[in-house]
């Protein structure tokens, strides 16, 4: 064997005591040091068996490989009927489990929403006593290989849209976006949301399905690499990416519907987040692609109920590791303040889970101040991010970091090492079921959802 | 005052120096800095302080001063020197983005050297090592969270130098086994010297460049050889330490092995010196099968009852490359009144042929009839071993184990501990010790030893000192030696010959 630093001038990387580094200074010997801090309270121990995991080097490799080298295409626009396993009485939400006790304000309106919106109740509280009552069944849209902004309920009369991953053929799907203020997703089941949806499912998913038969699928993995050097982050700015879909969809509209084309593209074009749904299915389907590598510390979902922020590892199957959800600090609309906050609620963190989001804040310099601070905040919000994250995505990059790759594939044991949790995007919702948005800003994902998921890790490795 | 401030981390040693700083401040009676650990927290209570509730990831600051200026005095201190601390960390790099981790260092340095795009605002970490990626990690941090770090490293296929001790025996295991499949060298864990191309690395010695390459399974064996080579003015290429432990049965010398290939394979290294505490038998008997493989001549050092010691391995070392060993140096004590005599005092002051005691006119006067205690008083836990083997009498204590460390500096840092006990011999007895210099070793050891060696002599304790050290080091060889003998010590650069001196002066031998 030999040892290349045997010849040539030695380059240091110091870790731990400065002492030591200062007398390589003192040598003049060029050193790079480890601003190193102790790992989350608790953790070594776990630390220790899951990097001494033989499998887990490779495993990650191999589960990030999958997720940056996925290539989410706009395939279809359906019904949720069509393509869910979502029986009358059955509905998807967004995040971790929950049940109707638990629900927080937000997720109980949108589901009374979506109660009167299948005709299952008369009124809110038939809605309301209905659901307390256990007669729909509540699941997490993850486990349906679907994503929902919010509170991220889906019935069966929505429509979605379908994404195919046409590198390793997974599918995903996710609502239509319904516009900002009073919407189902904040938990609004007035008469204009009720109303809004019946149009969406009677004339916008038919005319989006029509379009899209005459374009053939759609390469969001290129459109989305567009849109972040356009100055979105595709979380809270979805802007560029909107007028990308918009564009390649319009004239297909035209020919396809002309009679509906005008309001379909009025609507569309007038809704900066309309492209947060298709984005968020392209990232879960990208994620779902590195899910159950065994040995994998990879973060497959991240994903709130507004009571609860859970997690899921590629290498733990579908099992969820939950922490309270916090409440977002941003800014509010109007008179909203903090006390009208909801904890976090959403599916939309699958946006960071796969490199997106407030990963990669860098590169939307527009709206650094809507999630508080300047640019170098933004910047240095991305920066973190390379700490708990395996790789930097080949295609999505970050012009004001020369081109940067944003950080993608946040690994469950940098977390714990660092202490750095995922940066979070997101919109605010109201407390009070039927409120709507409050605001926008940025949330800390609690650090016990992640230490849980690194005790359950630790006890996966196998013996010996 | 007890405060508990979150959000701030530093190094033990960096806050024992803060700590050492304030409570030598007039009107401080005690003072603590440190992070919150449970041994931390439990030293605190023991000074009396009561606790708020605190973790790991706190930094505890316990102050008691005589009266409310002097605490007020000693908290502005404290802040001053925090903020030194932390400048001093972000210093480092100018974007304010240092790495957290090794993993994150070697990405940044990578991520520099393969995109020449990036320099706008990225791989800034990078730009203190200048072009080129790290050929090498030295990790210190405690040891039950140096297996994160050194993991980092050895996936990277770097060599890593593991400073911390405390390291688990298994962990120690799977670096070295994942070490020989990415090509990288695990240098400890608790190995405390390392020289690499020239740069010293934990407690290490200016060496001249040359065509001897040490494999070290013990830190101050190492010294010691280095040292004696330099002086005789051979240089040393390279040592590269393994760890206490690598000869084990458990750990099977794994690095040891690593270790001689790569120097093997070195075109620069002419012969291989290995040092190591007398190896398990089979781990003794696979090194010595690797060793017959070698093209590149080894001699052993495997300190043991029967075995030669340090002083010997270093003349075996000097006549295989064809030199006669010289006339190892040597500082006779000073009288008090009397005006030292030689001036420097440099090598060659013992005149005889080596072997011969030459040592026999130093202190003679001194060497009383009957029997005295010879208690050796040491930093270096090889220099120890090997002190208590030749000497064949006395008590021994090595300073820098780990029950005296925990807590506290390791005693070439911060000699309070060697302080004490050497106060505390009583009159009549004959104190040992070891004084080691270079990099990473107290600045000026012989400025607090010198005052409490002359204390001894005076209250009729005879002092003997090995002085471990090179011409080059930083503490200067000479002026130490002069300080030591100005004190009243009888100084040898060689701790073998220090031991024998020691010994007879007790009357043993």
């Amino acid at each position: 064997m030999t040892l290349p630093m045997l010849s040539g001038e030695p380059r240091v990387i110091t870790a731990g005591t400065e002492v030591l580094g200062e007398a390589l200074d003192a040598q003049a010997v060029p050193r790079v040091t480890v601003d190193w801090r102790p790992p989350l309270p608790g953790t070594a121990g776990d630390l220790a068996r899951v990097l001494a995991d033989p499998r887990r080097a490779a495993a990650n490799a191999r589960a990030v490989d999958r997720l940056t080298s996925a290539r989410p295409q706009l395939a279809a626009v359906r019904p949720a009927h069509e393509v869910l396993d979502l029986p009358p009485g059955a509905f998807l939400h967004a995040g971790p489990p929950i049940t109707w006790e638990r629900a927080s304000g937000p997720m109980r309106g949108a589901l009374i929403g979506a109660m009167l919106l299948e005709g299952l109740a008369g009124d809110e509280e038939e809605a309301a006593a209905r659901l307390a009552a256990g007669a729909v069944r509540l699941e997490p849209c993850h486990r349906h290989r679907t994503v929902g902004p919010m509170a991220g309920v889906v019935s069966r009369s929505m429509w979605m849209f379908e994404v195919r991953d046409a590198e390793h053929g997974g599918t995903a799907y996710c609502s239509l976006n319904e516009g900002l203020g009073k919407v189902l997703r904040y938990g609004a089941y007035g008469p204009e949301v009720i109303g809004r949806l019946r149009w969406m499912g009677e004339v916008l998913g038919p005319v989006l399905r029509a379009a899209l038969e005459l374009t053939g699928p759609l390469d969001l993995r290129a459109l989305i690499a567009q849109a972040l050097q356009m100055g979105d982050e595709l979380h809270n700015r979805n802007r560029a990416a909107t007028s990308l879909l918009v564009r390649e969809l319009a004239p297909a509209m035209v020919e396809a519907a002309p009679r509906h084309a005008a309001e379909v593209l009025r609507f569309a074009g007038g809704n900066d987040h309309f492209f947060l749904n298709p984005g968020m299915a392209a990232c879960k389907v990208s994620a779902d692609a590195a899910r159950d590598v065994p040995g994998s510390t990879l973060v497959v979902a991240m994903a709130r109920n507004g009571t609860d922020f859970g997690v899921q590892v590629s290498g733990l199957g579908d099992r969820w590791f939950t922490g309270p959800a916090g409440v977002p600090d941003g800014l509010y609309l109007g008179a909203y303040g903090p006390a009208d906050a909801n904890p976090d609620i959403g599916d939309s963190t699958i946006t960071e889970t796969a490199g997106l989001g407030g990963f990669a804040m860098a590169a939307a310099p527009a709206i650094v101040r809507f999630v508080g601070g300047d640019v170098s905040d933004a910047v240095a919000a991305t920066r973190s991010m390379y700490e708990i994250t395996l790789a930097e995505h080949p295609a999505y990059q970050i012009p004001g970091l020369g081109f940067r790759g944003t950080p993608v594939g946040v690994d469950v044991t940098l977390v714990a090492r660092t202490g750095l949790l995922p940066t979070v995007n997101t919109g605010i919702a109201g407390r009070v079921a039927g409120t709507g948005q409050v605001g926008a800003g940025l949330v800390s994902p609690p650090a016990s959802a992640f230490t849980a998921a690194l005790a359950a890790l630790a006890e996966a490795v196998p013996a010996g | 005052m007890v405060q508990v401030r979150t959000g701030t981390y530093h190094d033990s040693v960096s806050l024992m120096r803060v700590s050492q700083a304030l409570s030598g401040l007039p009107g401080v009676e005690a003072a603590m800095v440190a992070m919150a650990t449970e041994l931390n927290r439990g030293i605190a209570a023991e000074l009396g302080f009561a606790l708020p509730a605190c973790g790991p990831a706190d930094l505890l600051v316990a102050l008691r001063a005589d009266d409310g200026t002097a605490a007020a005095r000693a908290a502005a201190e404290l802040d001053r020197l925090l903020s030194g601390l932390a400048v001093r960390t972000a210093g480092r790099d100018a974007a304010g983005h240092p790495p957290r981790t090794v993993r994150a260092a070697l990405r940044e340095a990578a991520g520099t050297a393969g995109n020449g795009g990036t320099t706008a605002n990225g791989g800034t970490a990078a730009g203190a090592a200048g072009e080129g990626d790290a050929t090498l990690v030295l990790v210190s941090v405690p040891g039950p969270h140096a297996f994160a770090e050194a993991l980092d490293a050895v996936e990277a296929g770097l060599p890593v130098m593991i400073f911390s001790d405390n390291v688990p025996v298994e962990q120690e295991v799977l670096l070295k086994r994942r070490a020989e499949e990415t090509g990288a060298l695990v240098m400890g864990p608790d190995c405390g010297t390392a020289v690499i191309g020239g740069a010293g690395l934990g407690f290490a010695n200016v060496l001249r460049p040359g065509p001897v390459g040490i494999v070290a399974a013990s830190g101050t064996g190492a010294q010691q050889v280095a040292c004696l080579l330099d002086l005789a003015g051979v240089g040393v290429g390279h040592i590269l330490g393994v760890g206490g432990r690598d000869l084990s049965a458990e750990v099977g010398g794994l690095s040891t092995l690593r270790a001689l290939e790569a120097f093997d394979a070195d075109p620069a290294t002419e012969l291989i010196v290995l040092i190591s505490k007398p190896p398990a038998p089979e781990v003794a008997r696979a090194v010595r099968e690797a060793v017959e493989k070698l093209a590149t001549p080894v001699v052993t050092a495997f300190l043991g009852p029967g075995e030669d010691d340090l002083t010997a391995a270093a003349e075996s070392a000097l006549r295989a490359l064809g030199a006669e060993p010289p006339a190892w140096p040597s500082w006779p004590a000073v009288s008090p009144g009397e005006e030292p005599s030689g001036g420097e005092g440099g090598p060659g002051t013992g005149a005889a042929a080596p072997g011969e005691a030459p040592e026999a006119g130093i202190g003679s006067s001194r060497a009383a009839a009957g029997r005295r205690t010879l208690r050796g008083i040491y930093s270096g836990g090889t220099l120890c071993a090997e002190a208590r083997l030749v000497a064949g009498t006395g008590e021994f204590t090595d300073y820098g184990d780990d029950g005296y460390t925990r807590g506290r500096a390791h005693p070439m840092i911060d000699p309070a501990l060697r302080l004490e006990a050497l106060a505390a011999v009583p009159s009549g007895d004959v104190v040992l010790l070891d004084v080691v210099l270079g990099h990473g070793a107290d600045p000026d050891p012989a400025a607090r030893l010198a005052p409490a060696v002359a204390a001894a002599v005076a209250r009729g304790v005879s002092v003997v000192a090995a002085l471990v050290g090179s011409e080059g080091d930083p503490q200067g060889l000479a002026a130490q030696a002069q300080a030591l003998r100005a004190a009243g010590a009888d100084v040898f650069a060689s701790n073998a010959r220090a031991a024998r001196h020691a010994a007879r002066l007790a009357g043993a031998r």
